[in-house]
């Protein structure tokens, strides 16, 4: 073996954290994309729960008007959740993961980048499904725009609120039950306001303040459930 | 003698309710190779993690060049290299995203140079393979290449030896030596025979603590 001669005495200098960012990124994009079933299971479930709720309940326009967004937001803040354990586990099961916290980067940082692409690869393709299932459901228009910004504003609180779970139930072997456990409740103020903004717009109402509450969600888990994720993925990794 | 990068005064650390190892002190110099032994179970692994700063469940001191090892978080991660018993090899990915990968929040290279280790480590003409189809030892070899273009002076190899040919152990074992001589360090546990000359050597699961 030939190896480059390397310089021995301590550096300082390190790569910038925007490309270390977009490196975590791209793998998880890419090894998203070579395992493609992982990709669609969420949004056949999503699919699948729309369209069975008309069939179990009632296929009454009166009711789906009524229920339609409710169902549609129910449905993609569980398919957000199954798809959550995937964030960590197949990382950390193949030691990725323990060098990914070796980087000499802020770990929350690399999370975040592995949030995002959690987000792009599940939370946005739900987001494009949304108006095809909205006419299924006999929403009105202005009520599907109103449901996609929702979602749109939404989906990524939940792929960060569930970036905190996962990093903690990562070390566990029946982790899937109390992942459920520890993120529904912080699921449920996005679910309120994310259908309460839905119903205001099919009755007229101004959809600003919603809309602007929503946001205030979206910034408050990107400046902090990264900083939580990476402290419980140490806390996972220093137990394994 | 010159500084040492890492030392460690009266390391403790308690598994399970059971005492792997206490008052265990040592030194890691530049331009020395230390070998930790021990049965298995004594606690190796663990000793290596903390090192490494993976595992936070001990007391004691660590000082990376002079200075407590928190304090230096970055200086200290850029300057060590740690190979775990899981490769962090993904089997999706070919080697060489897997190299790119690991390397990119360090030092990116050329794809040429990454491709050049590769080869380096008996892996010519599997760059664009997928990783799970490959053996155990090649897998190994994969993560095993980031020690040809590594620039850490510290490593922190846990059974590096594994699944390896006896070819590609001497060929490791040559590379440690080298690098403990341009002035780095390592630190490997191995079941492994492995015997440098001068190498430093840490036993646990014994009553007292070997620190020659």
């Amino acid at each position: 073996m030939t190896a480059k001669a390397p310089d021995i005495r301590p550096v300082t200098a390190s790569v910038g954290v925007g490309q270390a960012m977009k490196s975590v990124f791209l793998r998880d994009v890419r090894v998203a994309f070579r395992q493609r079933q992982d990709l669609l299971n969420p949004l056949l479930f999503f699919v699948m729960v729309v369209t069975l709720f008309p069939l179990g309940v009632s296929p009454e326009v009166s009711f789906l008007r009524e229920a339609g967004a409710g169902i549609l937001w129910v449905a993609a803040l569980l398919s957000v959740l199954l798809s959550l354990d995937h964030l960590f586990r197949h990382d950390f099961d193949d030691g990725t993961l323990e060098q990914l916290v070796l980087q000499p980067q802020p770990l929350f940082l690399l999370v975040l980048a592995k949030t995002v692409a959690h987000w792009i690869l599940t939370g946005l393709p739900l987001v494009v499904l949304t108006p095809v299932l909205g006419v299924m459901v006999q929403l009105p228009g202005n009520s599907i725009a109103v449901l996609c910004l929702t979602l749109l504003i939404g989906t990524p609180v939940l792929s960060l609120i569930g970036s905190i779970g996962a990093a903690l139930t990562l070390g566990l072997r029946s982790a899937g039950v109390l992942l459920s456990l520890l993120i529904i409740p912080l699921y449920i103020p996005v679910l309120i306001f994310g259908t309460g903004t839905v119903a205001a717009a099919s009755e007229g109402a101004p959809v600003g303040a919603y809309l602007a509450l929503m946001g205030a969600f979206l910034v408050l888990a990107v400046t902090l459930a990264p900083f939580a994720s990476a402290a419980a993925l140490k806390i996972s990794l220093s137990n394994s | 003698m010159s500084e040492p990068l890492l030392q460690a005064v009266n390391l403790e650390c308690e598994r399970d309710e059971r005492t792997l190892f206490r008052n265990l002190s040592f030194s890691i110099l530049p331009g020395t190779v230390t070998r930790v032994e021990g049965p298995n179970g004594s606690g190796k692994t663990t000793l290596l993690r903390i090192l490494a700063g993976l595992n936070d469940a001990w007391t004691g001191e660590l000082l990376w060049c002079g200075e407590p090892r928190h304090l230096r978080r970055e200086s200290f991660l850029r300057n060590m290299l740690y190979l775990g018993h899981r490769p962090g090899i993904k089997p999706l990915l070919t080697p060489l995203e897997n190299l790119r990968a690991l390397t990119a929040g360090r030092y990116p290279m050329d794809d040429e140079v990454l491709i050049r280790a590769l080869s380096g480590t008996g892996l010519e003409g599997f760059e664009h393979v997928p990783s799970r189809n490959l053996s155990a030892g090649q897998q190994r070899r994969v993560a095993l290449a980031r020690l040809l273009i590594a620039d850490e002076p510290l490593w922190l190899l846990d059974e590096v030896f594994t699944a390896i040919d006896a070819q590609g152990v001497e060929a490791i074992e040559a590379l440690l030596q080298q690098r403990a001589d341009e002035g780095g360090a390592v630190v490997v546990t191995t079941h492994h025979d492995l015997d440098l000359p001068a190498m430093q050597r840490i036993t646990l699961g014994e009553g007292d603590w070997d620190d020659s």
